[in-house]
């Protein structure tokens, strides 16, 4: 979806302010939301995925005022009503409806260190051959899916250069709507500056972009 | 927010979907395990010793696995390295995809507008700002994480260090280094 999410090359948001020393976290609230959200995404129901569309789903004028963790928080409460662990009612009361059956929780303390260190790896053997090779002269395809995606604005219809192959990846497009992994290849590839920005300078922004963003040049 | 968080944890344990241990040790996790000193070690080890560096820029993922790190958000790692003439720049502008076993949880300031909108377009001018100013003929290359591969600068190894060991060098490496916003320290604190 062509969100205020996509930001990349958009101006008017201020100056960079980096804090010194900053600490892992402003407030215990946010400690908690991270967590929670961790934990929560240990039952399955959703995707990685369908949790970055659930943030970038927030309206945008939301989206810019929110801190980080409160979009978290937005993106977490959608996903646990969407995903049925929930529903709206029991949100609004900060109670399980009566007579709900009591679960057991995913993730338990002694299993969060594995969890952790094993992630979600996204790589995936498929069987089609990969097809562009390392060099290849590629156009990112000019797309505006309403649903996610991970293409930015800035560099479709733009010209690059692949300059390697990551091997078969999880679509974010379709798993974020449950529509299955669709595992594709994936490139990292090479936009220059001018073909980007239109500026003299020597500089290069690199993407990891799927094979179906991509078209030959 | 601190009552919302509150009420949505309760709801959640009351429920049984999840386990307030748990909780705690994941912030437990990020706040004391996981960091950028991690991601320091890996550095230092590849200045010191040119076959781990050849094996970490050759496959990240399985070097920096060889320190004891590796997991979520840095399941499938690239190492970017810096030279005389080439500075890397990591962002994503579509989130704050972050590579966290090596560099833990992202600054409020990756995470940022400001710093997402313009990375990718005026890399100089968001340098700047961080007080940073590289030679015109020194090429930036930006990284936005736009998959599941998450990018780690390897800064270059200041010169004078050739008599550091390697616990030393890593003290040289800071988080803002690893991400590119920054270079290497020149000399360790005293």
């Amino acid at each position: 979806m062509n969100g205020v999410h996509d930001m990349g090359g958009m101006e008017g948001f201020g100056p960079i302010a980096p804090e010194p020393n900053e600490p892992v976290f402003h407030h215990r609230w946010e400690a908690r939301a991270l967590a929670l959200t961790l934990a929560a995404g240990a039952w399955g129901r959703w995707t990685l995925d369908q949790s970055r569309h659930a943030r970038e789903r927030i309206p945008a004028a939301d989206y810019l005022r929110m801190s980080y963790y409160e979009k978290w928080v937005a993106g977490l409460v959608a996903l646990l009503v969407e995903s049925g662990l929930v529903t709206r009612k029991e949100i609004e009361d900060a109670h399980a409806a009566s007579g709900a059956e009591k679960s057991s929780p995913r993730l338990t303390a002694d299993s969060v260190a594995v969890s952790l260190a094993s992630g979600r790896p996204t790589l995936r053997e498929i069987a089609a051959a990969p097809r562009f090779a390392k060099g290849a002269a590629v156009r990112a395809r000019n797309l505006h899916p309403s649903g996610h995606t991970r293409l930015p604005r800035y560099v479709r219809g733009k010209l690059g250069t692949i300059t390697r192959h990551h091997g078969a990846h999880v679509f974010p497009d379709t798993n974020a709507h449950g529509l299955g992994e669709q595992p594709q290849h994936l490139y990292q590839v090479r936009f220059e500056t001018r073909e980007l920005w239109g500026s003299a300078q020597r500089n290069a922004v690199y993407l990891d972009l799927w094979e179906s963003y991509l078209e030959p040049a | 927010m601190t009552l919302r968080v509150k009420a949505l944890e309760s709801l959640l344990v009351e429920k049984g979907l999840v386990d307030p241990a748990a909780l705690d040790a994941i912030i437990d996790t990020y706040e004391h395990k996981v960091g950028p000193r991690n991601g320091a070690r890996v550095v230092a080890r590849a200045w010191s010793d040119p076959e781990y560096k050849r094996r970490l820029l050759d496959d990240a993922t399985a070097a920096i696995a060889e320190l004891g790190y590796g997991g979520r958000q840095g399941e499938h790692m690239v190492v970017v390295e810096n030279a005389a003439k080439v500075h890397n720049l990591v962002v994503c502008t579509l989130c704050s995809c972050y590579p966290w076993p090596v560099l833990g949880l992202p600054p409020v300031w990756y995470k940022s507008s400001p710093y997402r909108s313009r990375a990718v377009s005026n890399p100089r001018g968001v340098l700047a700002e961080f007080g940073l100013a590289l030679p015109d003929d020194v090429e930036i290359r930006v990284w936005d994480s736009t998959a599941e591969i998450r990018y780690l600068v390897l800064p270059e190894r200041p010169a004078g260090t050739e008599a550091l060991n390697e616990e030393q060098l890593a003290e040289l490496v800071t988080r803002d280094s690893m991400i590119g916003v920054a270079l290497a320290k020149k000399e360790v604190a005293a």
